[in-house]
């Protein structure tokens, strides 16, 4: 049975992020195609899962769909809104409000405290006081049971930790798209598993969509839906399939 | 409303990074203060140089110029050239109806001042002894005010002069080498044969040599006399404006009322002018690099902060930071860097200036010409800012175009 069917005829979900016809090319050191004709939508509260083997495009589709790559063919919606071809500044002010990030290396701003990192992106967007994104911050961290580490500085935190940080920081706007490449890449199976049961937690409970990369064949086959890729296409969009 | 997020982060690396923060600063603070310093010497030189000037010239002085014969030509039909020596045909320096241009002159609204002046070749004897100068012939009172004589006399003073045709005043120069003091008699020989036994009633110093081993007031028609002329001889006219600095148009318009030449101080000692010129354009190109060179710290600062930052701007980016957020984030840091830099550098340029106006030179010129002014030290605090903008736009776009994918790819 496919998921994508089912989700739409029995919860009338929308579609979150949708591509048309993603195509992608690589010049240096000679034409490459990496990404060929990739079309696909992401429903609200789906926690979909990209996998591929190694340089099948996974990392390129995602900063495609990131609104950080711009050069590319076809075409980007999120929430229904057309993104290819809008200015960078547009961009910037779309993936602060609407997408959040976790990478496989924290990278948090190491001279700040995790609570500060947290708030970054809120106070970017400038919709709350400071006071009130103190506290929504705090908020945030406590989900990921940080609350006692809120004040530390970044850099002094174990890398699981960090992790839950990024987690916090990409979810500080409540963005409707959660994005990671290789999320738990750089953590063992305990906190692996810490990271999972967030996504879970937020992809079910606040019906954020997440879109993530990952090589972990039992986090792919424990998510709602599973895109593979090979040599820049997507050849399988089933989980069962998959399985 | 709490800071924004951006001056905070500019503090937070301007914060972590004490030490390279510090040395940018000091190289800011060492271009401002020398830009600061070369240039209030500068400033303080050719206002001395200036001032130096106007002990004995007014703004515009109007005279007879010299007038060169003109060639005599037939009529260019018959082909003939006559071929003569260019002479000097002035019979006399002569202004003729001085009282009436000189009403004429007063009566500009721009003339703040004007008198006029008999010059003429002196000598004063003492016994043998001699020396050759100037005499001038001035209403006393009029020129003092003109030209702060009462600040440079030494004994008696210039109101003695009023009304005293027997009197003079001498330069110091004059009184040392004839050794005559206050209310001795000198005897005054001019060029037409006039001698005149004369009283000493006053003595100026203006520490020029060149007047005071020469120059010698009297009153006007004393000078007439020496020079065997009537009470209407007049050689020139002193006139005084609004503003010093700018005589140029005074001077078209003035030449508008009279034939005589009418000459601005400007032109009258423009090697002096031009000397300051040289010097201050000299000062000016030094202090100049130096402070560009103090830019380039600030650069290199800000450019190995962004370097070290990269994630960083990376990340801000990717959580929707726009490439104007990024620049500010930069200039923010140089523009912190460039107020500590700055004010430290016009805290270093007074210590300079305060240590260099207590230096005494000695001699006519006293302790050395500096000193504080207001308008060198905005001047150098703009400057001082202007370049650490500069120095810190160009990182700061480089930060902005920093592609996150590339950083995150890698
Ligand atoms: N900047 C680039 N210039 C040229 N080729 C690139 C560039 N980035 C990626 N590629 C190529 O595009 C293809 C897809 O790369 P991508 O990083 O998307 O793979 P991936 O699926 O994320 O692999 P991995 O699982 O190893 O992370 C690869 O063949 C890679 O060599
Ligand atoms: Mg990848």
């Amino acid at each position: 049975m496919n998921t994508l069917i089912e989700k739409t005829s029995i919860g009338g979900l929308e579609v979150v992020l949708s591509t048309r016809n993603l195509g992608k090319y690589f010049y240096d050191p000679v034409k490459f195609k990496a990404l060929d004709n990739v079309s696909f939508d992401a429903y609200e509260g789906e926690f979909l899962t990209l996998v591929g083997k190694s340089g099948s495009g996974k990392s390129t589709l995602l900063y495609c769909l990131s609104t950080m790559d711009t050069v590319y063919e076809g075409e980007l919606y999120i929430k229904g809104e057309k993104i290819t071809g809008k200015k960078p500044d547009e961009l910037a002010a779309i993936r602060n409000e609407n997408i959040g990030f976790v990478f496989q290396f924290h990278y948090l701003l190491p001279e700040f405290t995790c609570l500060k990192n947290v708030m970054i992106p809120a106070r970017r967007l400038g919709k709350y006081g400071y006071e009130e994104i103190e506290h929504k911050a705090y908020e945030k961290l406590k989900i990921l049971g940080l609350q006692d580490q809120a004040l530390k500085p970044a850099s002094k935190l174990s890398g699981g930790q960090q992790q839950r940080v990024a987690i916090a920081r990409a979810l500080i706007n409540d963005p409707a798209i959660l994005m990671g490449d290789e999320p738990t890449g750089n953590l063992d199976s305990k906190n692996s598993a810490v990271v999972f049961d967030i996504f879970k937690e937020i992809s079910s409970q606040y019906g954020q969509t997440i879109i993530a990369v990952t090589h972990d064949n039992d986090f792919a086959k424990a998510s709602d839906r599973t895109i593979e890729l090979a040599d820049g296409r997507i050849i399988d969009q089933d989980k069962k399939d998959f399985e | 409303m709490k800071k924004n997020i951006n001056i905070d982060i500019a503090f937070t690396h301007i914060y972590t990074r004490k030490k390279q923060t510090m040395v940018a600063a000091l190289g800011v603070a060492i271009g401002v203060g020398m830009y600061l310093f070369m240039n209030s010497l500068d400033a303080g030189f050719s206002k001395y140089s200036t001032d130096e000037i106007f002990k004995n010239n007014a703004h515009i002085k109007i005279y007879k110029n010299d007038e060169i014969s003109k060639p005599l030509t037939t009529d260019d039909s018959s082909g003939l050239r006559v071929i003569i020596n260019p002479q000097i045909t002035t019979l006399s320096k002569k202004i003729i109806n001085p009282e009436a241009l000189l009403a004429a002159v007063k009566s500009q609204p721009y003339v703040t001042n004007a008198i006029a002046q008999v010059n003429f070749d002196a000598y004063y004897n003492r016994g043998k002894a001699q020396i050759k100068g100037t005499g001038n012939g001035v209403n006393m009172i009029e020129y003092a005010q003109m030209f702060n004589t009462d600040k440079y006399m030494v004994a008696g003073n210039t109101e003695a002069l009023q009304g005293n045709l027997n009197g003079i005043i001498i330069g110091s120069g004059i009184s040392e080498k004839l050794s005559l003091g206050i209310n001795d008699n000198i005897t005054v020989t001019s060029s037409f044969g006039i001698v005149k036994v004369m009283k000493i009633v006053g003595i100026f110093m203006t520490g020029s040599s060149m007047n005071d081993n020469t120059k010698s007031y009297v009153n006007i028609s004393t000078a007439q006399q020496f020079i065997k002329e009537g009470p209407s001889f007049v050689s020139t006219l002193f006139i005084n404006t609004r503003d010093a600095n700018n005589p140029e148009p005074f001077v078209q318009k003035l030449q508008q009322l009279t034939s005589y030449t009418v000459e601005d101080w400007k032109t009258s000692n423009a090697d002096v002018l031009s000397g300051n010129n040289t010097r201050e354009t000299m000062m000016g190109a030094i202090s100049m690099a130096i402070l560009i060179v103090a830019g380039f710290g600030i650069y290199n600062i800000l450019s190995s902060t962004i370097i070290q930052k990269i994630n960083d701007i990376a990340i801000l980016k990717a959580t929707g930071f726009n490439g104007n957020d990024v620049v500010k984030i930069f200039i923010v840091e140089a523009i912190i860097m460039g107020i500590i830099g700055t004010a430290v550098g016009l805290l270093l340029g007074s210590v300079l200036i305060a240590i260099m106006s207590n230096i005494y030179m000695g001699g006519p010129v006293g302790y050395f010409p500096i000193g504080f002014e207001l308008t060198l030290f905005i001047r150098s605090f703009i400057l001082g800012m202007l370049i650490t903008l500069c120095a810190g736009y160009f990182p700061a776009r480089k930060a902005a175009k920093v592609d996150p994918v590339e950083i995150f790819r890698k």
